[in-house]
């Protein structure tokens, strides 16, 4: 089931930057001890991971000073604006009231009853005659005196309190505005605004390229950590005892080898620089905030548990909806692939409408829930940006309200803003990742459960090697059990002879293969001793022991690659000639020349581009070309038709000559002719000679015998369901 | 995609809602820097702090406005997109179900699968997300635009050259990279492929000792994906700092571009302030539709898969006006039956011509590919033949209704197949209206009451899917079962044995032999001894019947009858 998931997994575990926020979260069991195993493997890498530590805060750091340096470019551009503006304004007014005063004077002089209504007072008089006096705004140079002007026509206008307000500023505006005059000169500082875009030119491109090293730096060491992992898991494989494998289905060990091991992957590429440039920028844009605004910074803080709040709500919720989502859509999935996979049974029965009936019932039920799960973590951003919008605005005025009193300048207002814009990113991603990393912890339990796993019993490091074996096989007092309690061969003995074939008889399922497990040593036996040629197998090298065996059995395992590889397969470094051999021997080279690239074909993955009995034929021809001394073989070939079986046949007789065999036999022709018959139930030996013998003996065996060719009714059976 | 599009027709007006709660959303969210610019120009610059107050609450109100248009939005769309899904799932089961065995062959069973199930999913998550982003991206995009030219046209000439940088640069990258991903994809696949392989082959990699030559295939496997992988990581590695590097020189060049306009007196600083928000907004909606554009193919190849099924027209249906008066019971002939697959060359069955009676066996037997399997689904109707008839009890299959000849049929399939549920669930699957009484006798005659004894939930024992905790040969007994259970005219067995143990063979045919007397039966088998004693047995040999008689009758007649036997049975046996 993990399996499929990939693609829902791919689009939705990390879509968006609060993917994993709004789903469930896995648990691991021992986080702290897992993941402190999981760093363990970091270790390699532990001079980049710092390199890329430092890289990281390098180039956020220059990230977050940007806007807080452009600001300055801002405030300069705001002087000179209001500097300007000032200037402009009060020049005006000064050429204004200059000729307001010159045409009232003139009207005085042609008008005498005018003359009386003019300012008697002298401090009046004394005040516009100094204004009078005043260079002209507009052909000062100097900033200072421009300064002084401003000042002083600020101070006449002030006076003359009947006039109309022109200039309708704060007490501390007008004091900036003073200040940026003797600063600017009324002029736009293009060289400092130059130099500022300058600098900012440098970090940028500093901090591109900073970012750049540490996503090149960063970029093999996920990969090669997981590549080690993988490395790793795959040597514990070939050392874990078959039991293991028979133990856990090949779904779960796949999933966990592959799936687990990707989600590790992609956790240690985006998080582990995400998480450092998160925590990098929520710092650093704290800092920057304050040294701006101490106050604003409170205000932008006072958001965070709002935040924090909605989310954790959310997510509770939204996990909630999503589990149940996921619940219907495993169901869905069931249900779905039942009935197409038993389409010709739904339709042979006529279940089309009971199959449509409950696909609806679950598929109504998915919509219910996936609908919620949808919308619930839908709200979450719009939410979020509620929240920073909300401090946005708060900022906007408040920061409004200080720029008139000249507390801030309006580049500060802007970096500060750009600033509270940014934070909840990392903050949201930070937690994002925290979950991820549950869930990444807990992917990495499952893989460190495999490498935990007891291995097989090393070789001694004294064993030895037949170098010419002979095929003598000897069972002596052997015990052996797959479960503690149930006892399956109690104090076997048996003995063969170089050349001997021994058939293996029992129902279907009665564990035939135990034999098989026992010879080749895949599980340990409980008591007693299996000796080849005198040697007890425990002392041989197990690759030793095992490649004096052939096997063909109904499990016709191939890969995927060309026909002769496969045959190959049996003995490295074989001949082409070896491998025609091989075929020839096992009736297989006519079939192989007949497909289109002949022994080149390649066999696909499903194996569904030859048959089944011809794959039955290279696996024989495997096995000749290996040419071991003891075979073991299963002639079941169900699924065969009948003239291949017939080739088959032949191709197992030519393989048995001169080789002491082990039958899983299914032909009484097979049966009769073994110099020994094994006959198996529920995983025990319960009858144990030749066909004549057992026959006499009127058990088991005789039955079986009987019965396939008899339509008798009346057969006294035992079950044959065991194991 | 458009096609699928057209399945929203019921969630017409969610549609147009969320159109306009997004639309409504963007304007307050471009609303936003106008009304800051304002703060500026008429508030800060003016010194009116009742008038800052009074945009901030302006703000404040656009501000929850647009939230509440948006998780209106999602709402809508979460109902919309899930309701999407709802539909589509439902409309490809149904025609699903309505595949005769041809078209459900053309699919395969897996792709069926996937189509019904992740498909339509990444289809509905697409819907959320185009709701969520790609109306609004664009809408961002064109509106900040119309408001960045509203506050100064020549400043805009900035985006102008900003914006086709980072389309190209986003551009370049992505081509390089998709490439590669689909590359990195494939070493996934490969890696899984050897360790399936490992898994599935252990006992033969160790009987041969080839771990170490395994480990070798596993390890470069291993190291070219990582490889690989580094590969697209480093030229991914371009893509966020080139981007950040794009939109912060981008608002750089505003500061001193719109410096120089506000030294010309060209503009003002809070048209200025607003000019470069908006120059963020355009940039970050471009990010998202770029965002898009690799999605939307992903659910376009969705959209198309899902189309092929819901565009499939199943050949096999009820005729008008079934005939569904009948002359006697389980009369089956086949009259010069010819039949090919679609696209195959040569017909897998020609001229076949046959009569089985009530009370009758009739066993079929031939190699692999001779058309065994072929004849029982002809009798099924799951093909059509192309030509000559096949007449059930005096009428010709296509002339009655599915359910009538279906029901005429108790059918016994190769591969055993069962359902999860109950062992009574899935006998009662034969018949819905079977007693207690009647499943027993079925598992009885089936020789399945022995084990199913033996369980403590005795007929309430749940199979699990696939019958996974059942051998087998329990299961075949099973399916055997549940085709008794439907007390049928005809009983077909398609090499339903195979997974029997010789005496469970025996006793089950004898079982079978008396519970069938008045019933016409089928049988396909591979082993001589199960066709022996039948009344007749139909040899196939490439599609065409090559001896017809009882075992006798063919020993003496049928070559490949004898050639068959001789496989088999040693001389003894045969006489």
């Amino acid at each position: 089931m993990r399996g499929q998931n990939q693609d829902t997994r791919a689009a939705g575990h990390r879509g968006g930057p609060a993917g994993a926020l709004v789903r469930p979260v896995e648990k691991a069991k021992d986080f702290k001890g897992s993941f402190r195993r999981l760093l363990g493997y970091l270790r390699p890498h532990k001079i980049k991971l710092i390199l890329v530590l430092i890289f990281a805060i390098a180039s956020t750091s220059f990230n977050i000073a940007a806007p807080k340096i452009s600001s300055k470019a801002m405030n300069k551009l705001q002087d000179g604006y209001m500097a300007r503006a000032m200037l402009k304004n009060l020049s005006e007014a000064q050429n204004q009231i200059i000729k307001e005063i010159n045409q009232q004077l003139k009207q005085a002089q042609t008008n005498p009853t005018l003359r009386q209504s003019l300012p008697a007072d002298p401090e009046k008089i004394k005040a516009v005659q100094e204004f009078l006096q005043l260079p002209l705004l507009n052909t000062v140079e100097d900033a200072e005196q421009k300064a002084v002007i401003c000042e002083k026509i600020l101070d006449f206008s002030k006076k003359l309190s009947s006039g109309e307000q022109k200039i309708n500023l704060t007490q501390e505006q007008i004091d900036g505005a003073l200040r940026a005059i003797r600063e600017t000169n009324g002029q736009y500082d293009f060289h400092y605004i130059g130099n500022i875009a300058l600098i900012l030119l440098g970090m940028y491109l500093i901090s591109f390229v900073f970012s750049l090293i540490m996503g090149w730096v960063m970029s093999g060491v996920a990969q090669k950590t997981v590549r080690d992992l993988r490395r790793e898991v795959d040597h514990k494989l070939n050392k874990l005892p078959l039991k293991y494998f028979d133990a856990h289905s090949y779904g779960d060990i796949l999933s966990r080898v592959t799936n687990d091991v990707d989600t590790i992957a992609a956790t240690l590429q985006q998080s582990l620089t995400q998480i450092i440039t998160s925590v990098v920028s929520i710092i650093g844009y704290i800092i920057m905030m304050l040294t701006i605004s101490p106050i604003l910074t409170l205000i932008v803080l006072t958001t965070l548990p709002l935040y924090i709040l909605t989310t954790r709500f959310i997510a509770k919720k939204s996990q909630k909806y999503f589990a149940a989502q996921q619940r219907e859509l495993g169901e869905l999935s069931g249900h779905v692939e039942e009935m197409y996979t038993g389409h010709n049974i739904v339709k042979a029965f006529g279940h089309e409408k009971n199959a449509i009936e409950k696909f609806e019932a679950i598929n109504n039920r998915l919509n219910e829930a996936g609908w919620k799960a949808q919308f619930v973590s839908g709200i979450l951003f719009p939410l979020m940006r509620f929240i920073s919008n909300l401090g946005y605005v708060i900022i906007s005025i408040v920061g409004g309200i200080w720029i008139t009193k000249d507390i801030l300048g309006l580049g500060d207002i802007i970096a500060f803003i750009q600033y509270s814009r940014s934070f909840d990113m990392p903050i949201v991603q930070t937690a994002n990742i925290a979950n991820i990393i549950q869930s990444t912890i807990a992917c990495a339990e499952r893989v460190f459960e495999i490498l935990d796993e007891e291995e097989e019993i090393p070789d001694r490091p004294d064993a030895k090697i037949i170098k010419s074996p002979k095929g003598e096989v000897r069972f002596e007092h052997v015990d052996f059990r797959y479960k503690e309690d149930v006892p399956l061969i109690e104090d076997m003995n048996l003995e063969v002879k170089p050349g001997e074939t021994i058939a293996i008889v029992g129902p279907t399922g009665a564990g035939k293969t135990t034999l098989v497990n026992l010879l080749m040593r895949f599980y340990e036996i409980n008591g007693g001793k299996i000796s080849i040629d005198g040697i007890d197998i425990r002392d041989l090298k197990r690759s030793e022991l095992r490649k004096m065996f052939g096997m063909v059995l109904q499990d016709t395992w191939l890969f995927k690659g060309t026909i002769k590889d496969n045959i190959a397969y049996g003995k490295e470094g074989a001949t082409m000639e070896e491998i025609i051999r091989a075929a020839k021997a096992a009736h297989a080279d006519h079939f192989i020349r007949t497909l289109p690239d002949g022994y080149d074909t390649i066999i696909n993955e499903e194996g569904s581009n030859i048959s089944q009995g011809q794959k039955q034929l290279l696996t024989i021809a495997r096995a000749i070309l290996a040419d071991p001394k003891i075979l073991i073989l299963d002639e079941a070939t169900s699924s065969v038709d009948t003239r291949t079986e017939l080739l088959i046949q032949r191709a197992m007789a030519n393989l048995m000559k001169g080789r002491t065999s082990f039958v899983i036999a299914h032909r009484l022709s097979t049966i009769r002719d073994a110099e020994v018959i094994l006959v198996i139930n529920k995983g025990r030996i319960i009858e144990k000679g030749n066909h004549k013998e057992l026959l006499a003996k009127g058990g088991f065996y005789a039955d079986l015998y009987n019965s396939q060719f008899t339509g008798a009714d009346q057969l006294e059976m035992e079950d044959s369901e065991a194991v | 995609m458009l096609r699928i599009f057209k399945f929203l027709k019921p969630f017409r007006l969610m549609v147009l809602g969320v159109l306009v709660l997004v639309f409504l959303q963007t304007l307050g969210d471009l609303y936003l820097p106008t009304l800051m610019s304002d703060i500026i120009n008429q508030g800060v610059m003016r010194g009116d702090t009742a008038r800052i107050m009074q945009v901030g609450g302006r703000m404040l109100l656009v501000a929850g406005g647009g939230a509440i248009c948006a998780i209106l939005a999602s709402f809508l769309s979460a109902k919309m997109a899930l309701g999407l899904g709802t539909i589509l799932r439902s409309k490809v089961f149904r025609k699903v179900e309505s595949f005769s065995l041809h078209e459900f062959d053309k699919f395969g069973t897996a792709t069926l699968i996937t189509r019904t199930t992740n498909d339509i999913n990444q289809i509905q998550m697409v819907t959320v997300m185009i709701t969520r982003m790609m109306v609004s991206a664009p809408m961002m995009a064109i509106g900040g635009i119309i408001m960045a030219l509203r506050e100064d046209k020549k400043l805009t000439l900035v985006l102008a050259v900003a914006m086709p940088i980072l389309a190209f640069v986003i551009g370049l990258i992505a081509s390089r990279v998709i490439p590669l991903f689909r590359q990195v994809q494939g070493k996934i696949d490969k890696i899984n492929l050897i360790l399936r392989e490992k898994l599935t082959g252990i006992r033969v990699i160790r009987a041969f000792s080839r771990e170490e030559y395994e480990t070798k295939r596993f390890d470069e496997a291993n190291v070219d994906l990582t490889n690989h992988f580094i590969k697209v990581n480093k030229i991914m590695a371009f893509m966020m700092p080139s981007i950040m590097l794009i939109m912060n020189l981008t608002s750089l060049s505003i500061l001193w571009f719109g410096g120089i306009r506000v030294s010309n007196e060209g503009m003002d600083l809070g048209a200025l302030t607003a000019f470069s928000q908006y120059a963020m907004q355009i940039m970050f909606s471009m990010l998202m539709m770029s965002m898009m554009f690799i999605m939307i193919p992903r659910a376009q190849a969705a959209a198309l898969r899902i189309n092929e099924v819901l565009e499939t027209v199943p050949e096999i249906k009820d005729p008008e006006g079934p005939k569904d008066s009948f002359c006697g019971k389980g009369y089956l002939e086949f009259k010069n039956v010819t039949f090919s697959y679609q696209g195959a060359e040569k017909p897998v069955l020609k001229n076949i011509s046959f009569l089985a009676r009530p009370g009758e066996t009739t066993a079929i037997i031939g190699s692999i590919g001779s058309g065994k399997s072929t004849l029982v689904n002809l009798i099924m109707r799951f093909y059509d033949v192309d030509s000559g008839s096949i007449v059930i009890d005096g009428v010709d299959i296509s002339e009655m209704s599915l359910e009538t000849l279906r029901a005429k049929i108790g059918f016994v399939p190769q591969k055993a197949m069962l359902f999860s549920g109950s062992i009574a669930d899935n006998i009662r699957f034969g018949n819905e209206q079977a007693s207690e009484e009647e499943i027993k006798h079925a598992a009885e005659v089936a020789q399945a009451s022995e084990f199913i004894s033996k369980k403590n939930e005795g007929y309430d024992y749940q199979i699990t899917q696939g019958g996974t905790n059942l051998s087998g040969g329990q299961k075949q007994r099973l399916s055997i079962a549940r085709a008794l259970a439907r007390k049928a005219e005809i009983y077909i067995f398609d090499d339903s044995f195979s997974a029997l143990d010789f005496k469970t063979d025996a006793r089950l045919r004898a079982a079978l032999k008396r519970e069938m007397k008045d019933a016409t039966v089928i049988l396909v088998a591979q082993r001589v001894g199960t066709v022996m004693d039948a009344d007749r047995i139909i040899v196939l040999d490439e599609g065409q019947i090559v001896g017809m008689g009882t075992h006798r009758e063919l020993l003496d007649s049928c070559s490949v009858y004898r050639e068959i036997v001789a496989s088999q049975l040693s001389e003894e046996e045969i006489a």
